[in-house]
């Protein structure tokens, strides 16, 4: 028996199909969720995709961390169930109060769309375990509101803990897709909670999974495949 | 739950119905200020035997206005039926929301570009955004899922002042709304030129995949059959001239000025997608429309028009956003994010669930009737009494005169060819650099990076590629490669020729990337039909374009005419924009531009002749446009796309750029910074260097070709008649700064500097 990892659906998400196949392609089976459900019909983890839930209206994530299907997440979230968040979903997780700081308005105010550099900074979490800490991936980015930020206190605690998760790369051409991409603090792309089963990143894994689709690099399939074996292991 | 909240006035008090019309027939009706002509005006009284109520008034008025009858262009536009090649792949010709082309494995492929042109000169941000909602409900109501859009954009002068308000609003609009709905966008165009000045162009393109059963017409028949109007409410936006009436027949209780341009909301037509996908999914409706130019007075005579002609609608039922809208406005209202779909009554049920699920308002409005009239109510009084035809199909037809004009003849002799040209390797070299750097030559990722290329994960290729080309299939890696071209310069000089070199462009350019061309759908921008030189423009474009889609073998599915853009008296260059659609059987096997390996050899096909009328080179060196366009040979244009698409499938070519404006030396450069490498090359015997590296001949391409595949590519080419010249090689590099583009004997430039003047020109301009 394989894992089942959930993918919700917001209003407004754009990436629950490509997340699916992420999913499918790194050997899970993937579950879809609807957000107006409670039930999370016993997956063993979730995934919340991108997109512009509820239209980004109020703020982006701001509607979706109210819905029925997030209280059950958030409670089980903190029980330990893994979940990801790439882009909105991060926006989510950090509305939900399940992950620290807040994303603003990216500081050239545009939206960007190109392959960017990561460093995987902690390779400890639910999510990352197939990766190096210190490995330089490179995946979509893609986003308006993308400027990480919090107080200093918590981005010292975050580093402290070794809870930056993702870092972009500052060096080398923006051509090539180094460089800060929106003015997020201390190049900050994704962080995890304390436990390592929540975590969240502005970049998008789903979209490096296929040779020849996307960016043509699989750069990104880790992450599903690193909760695979966590999960099959257990 | 479905209904509109809040009260409704007891408006208006005087309801021009269907009987005080006959009552009164002489009361003086604002048809000039809607638009209609007298002859017009007199022709409705004569359809209907009296005169039209204020609500058939502007019915009429909106439905026979150019943008929606055709009444100008249609007598030209009947030759892409009458010299639509034959072709087992189409499914659905012109007349429907969008054509639809047979890609095999069961899958259909429909596809539409549309003008949002005189919106985004007034508010580019809005105006550019619901032109992409436009053309995405176009594609949805064919029963297709949206899976990508392109934009082919054309502005004034890149450092004029009104530029700098215009495009940045467009680019923020499309991305903004199509982001928003998770579309890709994987191509399309940006030109900058002084005739757009105050009228640029922006054209939105939508693609969609279905199975063929899945493909859905807009049509209501079946008497008792249900009209449901789903989506937004109605609001006050997009009613232009028709608040004449309001203002002018009844009492204005609601705001006086409407404002003329829609106002588009992408999550609500994200929902309208995902929703309609399940509805069609469920197989729900017999007839489904799209609520874009003139509303639901399009929508329910078209509907009506297409099936048995009779039609019921309750109007006072449609859910409002503004409860003072008179019905006149209500008809009139281009509110986006609207569909109106034929139900039978036992799946009504269903239908408003689905709805339910997505959050989206639905309301039966009305009912299919017997009979052959469109009949609309208010508060149970009849305002409309028409033959839906009438409105929709029956519109008046011109023949408008049209004369080349006297001064073509002079553009033609000021020819290009004479222009002093660079004298020395230095000389040649610093024209690169100013082609390069050129906006119209320069790299546009400042703008198509606001673009989301990813979202649905199946982009194989997107800007700046030769085609945008997505995955249909994950199973079997079937694909569909779409580009755009249009080039308005070599239009001016020759709108025969020009429209047929659009096509030739696409076509080539879809080849390029290894897809076998097989439909077009166009956008042809051009100035005022009333100017017979403008309406000649426009009746020889057609004419080059349906005698070249009939010489390809590329019908036209479908498309747009947008008239009118001009600045006073002052045209923009006739515009016809091409889109050609392709089918790549392997999407791995595909062809990029980049050039990334060293020692791979580089050919050019086809023959370079001194052919500089309406160049890159003649516009930005010496500020001209003059003589003749390239000569068009459409024969090679096939030999030369069965060439790429052979060597893209049996491996014997690893990159190809089609070449176009700015010659072969633009293409070799984008190649090398797409692929981060140099390039050395080498005038061929019998060329001057200039005219190697400068010249626009139509029908080539410059392949890199493994070393390993040399042979077997050459006797390919030769076997078929294709001339095949070698002309350099790839050379690796490590960084920018060691890679260099080497004209042998002529000049050497560092890809650093190359790319510097390449990327950095749009962004300076524009930030």
């Amino acid at each position: 028996m394989t894992a089942r990892i959930g993918v919700v659906t917001f209003p407004g998400t754009l990436d629950d199909r490509d997340t699916q196949r992420a999913v499918r392609l790194a050997g899970a089976e993937a579950v879809p969720l609807w957000h107006r459900d409670k039930d999370l019909k016993q997956v063993d983890a979730v995934v919340l995709p991108g997109g512009f839930s509820y239209g980004d209206y109020l703020r982006a994530g701001a509607i979706s961390r109210f819905s029925p299907l997030m209280e059950t997440v958030i409670d089980q979230a903190k029980a330990g169930l893994p979940v990801l968040g790439i882009c909105n979903g991060f926006q989510v997780l950090t509305e939900s109060h399940l992950l620290p700081g807040a994303m603003l308005r990216n500081n050239h105010l545009h939206f960007i769309c190109r392959d960017q550099k990561l460093r995987v900074e902690s390779d400890r979490t639910a999510w990352t375990a197939d990766y190096t800490a210190g490995q330089e991936i490179s995946i979509p980015l893609k986003n308006i509101d993308g400027r990480y930020v919090a107080d200093e206190r918590t981005l010292d605690m975050l580093e402290a803990e070794g809870r930056v998760a993702f870092r972009y790369l500052a060096r080398g051409e923006a051509a090539d897709g180094y460089g800060n991409p929106n003015g997020s603090l201390r190049d900050i792309a994704g962080i995890t909670n304390e436990a390592g089963n929540v975590v969240g990143l502005m970049p998008h894994p789903e979209h490096a999974v296929e040779p020849g689709i996307g960016t043509g690099r699989t750069d990104g399939l880790g992450f599903f495949t690193s909760i695979l074996k966590k999960l099959v292991n257990v | 739950m479905l209904h509109s909240s809040g009260e409704r006035p007891p408006y208006p008090r005087n309801l021009d119905t269907v009987k005080h019309a006959t009552e009164t027939p002489d009361v003086e009706q604002p048809w000039s200020e809607l638009g209609l002509k007298q002859d017009e005006y007199e022709r409705i009284r004569e359809i209907l035997g009296r005169r039209p109520t204020g609500a058939e008034l502007a019915m009429y008025s909106v439905m026979w206005s150019e943008h929606c009858s055709y009444k100008s262009s249609k007598v030209h536009l009947k030759q892409f039926g009458e010299k639509a090649p034959e072709n087992d792949a189409m499914l659905v010709g012109i007349g429907e929301n969008a054509g639809v082309v047979d890609v095999g494995q069961g899958y259909a492929v429909t596809f539409k570009v549309e003008s949002h042109n005189h919106p985004s000169y007034i508010e580019p941000y809005q105006g550019a955004a619901t032109g992409v909602g436009g053309i995405v409900r176009d594609i949805l109501a064919m029963g297709a899922r949206p899976v990508a859009v392109m934009d082919p954009l054309r502005f004034g002068a890149a450092d004029h002042p009104d530029t700098k308000r215009v495009l940045p609003g467009v680019v923020a609009g499309i991305g903004g709304y199509g982001n928003c709905l998770g579309l890709p966008n994987i191509g399309g165009e940006v030109v900058f030129d002084d005739c757009y000045q105050g009228n640029p162009l922006v054209n939105a393109l939508c693609v969609g995949v279905m199975k063929h059963e899945d493909i859905h017409l807009a049509k209501a028949s079946g008497t008792g059959n249900k009209v449901i109007l789903y989506g937004a409410r109605t609001g006050g936006d997009g009613i232009g001239g028709v608040s004449v009436l309001a203002s002018e027949t009844f009492e204005s209780t609601g705001p006086a000025k409407r404002p003329a341009v829609q106002v588009g909301d992408p999550f609500q037509e994200k929902l309208l997608i995902e929703c309609t996908l399940e509805i069609f999914k469920e197989n729900l409706v017999a007839g489904i429309q799209d609520l874009g130019g003139a509303g639901l007075s399009c929508a329910t005579s078209e509907l009506a028009s297409a099936g048995s002609g009779g039609m019921r609608v309750e109007l006072d039922t449609v859910p409002l956003r503004d409860a003072t809208l008179s019905p006149e406005e209500i008809l009139m209202s281009e509110s986006q994010e609207r569909m109106c779909a034929i139900v039978e009554p036992d799946k009504v049920d269903r239908f408003l669930e689905i709805c339910e699920k997505w959050d989206v308002i639905a309301t039966v409005i009305g009912e299919v009737t017997e009979g052959d009239r469109l009949e609309i109510f208010w508060h149970g009084e009849q305002i409309v009494d028409v033959p839906p035809r009438s409105v929709a199909h029956e519109g008046p037809t011109y023949h408008r005169p049209y004369e080349r004009p006297s001064w073509q003849d002079a553009l033609q002799a000021d020819d290009a060819n004479k222009l002093p040209r660079p004298a020395s390797g230095a000389e040649l070299k610093e024209q690169v650099l100013k082609l390069v750097a050129s906006p119209n030559q320069a790299s546009k990722s400042w703008i198509t990076d606001q673009y989301d290329r990813f979202v649905q994960g199946n982009t194989v290729l997107a800007q700046p590629e030769d085609s945008g080309m997505i995955r249909i299939d994950a199973d079997t890696n079937l694909g569909v490669a779409v580009a755009t071209d249009g080039n308005g310069r070599y239009a001016k000089l020759d709108p025969y020729a020009g429209a047929q070199l659009a096509l030739a462009e696409a076509y080539r350019n879809v080849a390029t990337t290894g897809a076998k061309p097989l439909a077009v759908s166009d956008c042809l921008n051009f100035g005022s039909p009333e100017d017979p030189a403008v309406m000649w423009q426009f009746a020889e474009a057609t004419r080059g374009l349906a005698d070249a889609c009939q010489t390809l073998g590329t019908p036209v599915t479908g498309g747009n005419v947008s008239l009118y853009n001009q600045t006073g008296e002052t045209a923009i260059h006739p515009t016809p924009v091409v889109a050609v659609l392709g089918v790549i059987d392997d999407v791995t096997r595909r062809t990029p531009v980049a050039f990334k390996e060293e020692g791979q050899l580089l050919y050019l096909l086809g023959d370079t002749k001194e052919e500089f009328g309406g160049s890159a080179w003649s516009q930005v060196i010496h500020g001209h446009l003059g003589g003749l366009p390239p000569a068009v040979d459409l024969e090679r244009e096939r030999l030369l796309a069965e060439i790429l698409i052979s060597a893209s499938r049996d491996g014997m070519i690893d990159a190809a750029h089609d070449l176009s404006d700015g010659g072969l030396i633009q293409a070799v450069v984008e190649s090398c910074l797409r692929g981060g490498t140099g390039a050395r090359l080498v005038v061929p015997d019998g060329l001057d260097a200039f005219t190697f590296l400068f010249s626009e001949s139509a029908g080539r391409a410059v392949v890199a070709v493994p070393r390993s595949e040399e042979l077997r590519f050459t006797d390919m080419c030769g076997a078929r008649g294709l001339p095949v010249t070698r002309i350099g090689v790839v050379d690796g590099a490590e960084s920018d700064s060691n890679a260099v583009v080497d004209v042998q004997g002529e000049f050497v430039l560092s890809l650093a500097e190359l790319r510097t003047a390449h990327e950095e020109t749009i962004p300076a301009l524009l930030v």
